[in-house]
């Protein structure tokens, strides 16, 4: 049914691609991982015959979100690379990968269970898939009745969204930086050395 | 009927494994951008575990919530870059670990 081979690709293609989200130095490296990634689920919703959904996945996260990500990395020049050999708080990466080993853990165990007891779930609640009915057509079709409530919410949400991001992203009118953080010694460095002076002058 | 049960478990682990991944990456990184793909990687294992689990109950509504996770991934990513955008404006090479102004 599902092809072997295909899955095995895309899986080490996503897999790679994660990883390289996480321990690239550089965010513009992340960003292209996480490139590689979408494109590796996307062929695996083709896989599972969810035609619509990868053309989505390929025009909106690649084509939008990740080109969204890659101008505010260029915008901000945040694109220096990250010293991933410091720890800046100590125990952090134990204390994580001890959390996501007992989550990937616990994830497994349910995934055992659904393998070996079979979905509790009752099938085709809503609508069955459909054998002569292509993949857009019923998805619109359900979209714009079954679930034309939430369907109408998404829009609000949308141009909230976007007006929220105008109104933050703006330059307000009073601009002014934060004062930078106070150093450790009790005065700023020029007055320390006005009075290192002062004090040669004198003598 | 074997291979087809041990291929959706396939697709369950793998999706499991990418979540994790990204659950790490939240949890270690410090840049708010990477963060942030960590996130859209964490919502992506999610998409693939519906499409999934749609095809195992052979039900259209796991394609259709994919489809609304998408909208809202969206919008939610543009929420964080622009407050990335503003704290970064105001305090230039900011980590998650600067932004402490509301600390007790």
């Amino acid at each position: 049914m599902v092809d072997w081979g295909v899955f095995i690709v895309c899986a080490v293609i996503v897999l790679s691609g994660s990883i390289g989200v996480v321990i690239s130095r550089n965010p513009v490296h992340s960003a292209l991982s996480l490139v590689a990634t979408l494109f590796g689920v996307a062929v695996l919703f083709l896989e599972q015959d969810a035609q619509l959904l990868a053309a989505v996945q390929v025009i909106v996260y690649t084509g939008a979100i990740v080109v969204l990500i890659l101008f505010v990395i260029m915008l901000l020049g945040v694109d220096q690379e990250e010293d991933l050999g410091e720890e800046p708080l100590v125990g952090q990466r134990i204390l994580a990968g001890i959390g996501v080993a007992a989550l990937l853990a616990s994830l497994l165990l349910v995934i055992i269970g659904v393998a070996h007891h079979g979905l509790t779930g009752k099938p085709s609640s809503s609508a069955a898939l459909s054998k002569t009915q292509t993949n857009v057509a019923q998805l619109g079709h359900s979209i714009f009745t079954t679930w034309i409530f939430p369907f109408e919410i998404t829009a609000g949400l949308l141009t909230i969204a976007v007006i929220g991001a105008v109104v933050m992203a703006r330059r307000p009118d009073s601009y002014e930086p934060l004062p930078e953080p106070e150093p450790m010694t009790d005065r700023p460095e020029e007055e320390q050395a006005e009075l290192v002076d002062a004090e040669e002058a004198g003598s | 009927m074997i291979l087809a049960t041990l291929n959706d478990t396939s697709y369950l682990v793998l999706s499991a494994m990418v979540f994790c991944i990204g659950a790490f990456g939240v949890l270690i990184r410090r840049n708010p951008l990477v963060m942030l793909m960590c996130v859209e990687l964490m919502l992506n294992a999610v998409n693939l575990t519906f499409v999934t689990f749609g095809r195992m109950l052979n039900d259209i509504s796991g394609q259709v919530i994919v489809f609304f996770v998408l909208v809202v991934a969206a919008a939610e990513v543009v929420v964080g870059l622009g407050i990335i955008v503003a704290i970064a404006r105001r305090r230039p090479g900011a980590t998650a670990d600067d932004v402490s102004l509301l600390r007790g």
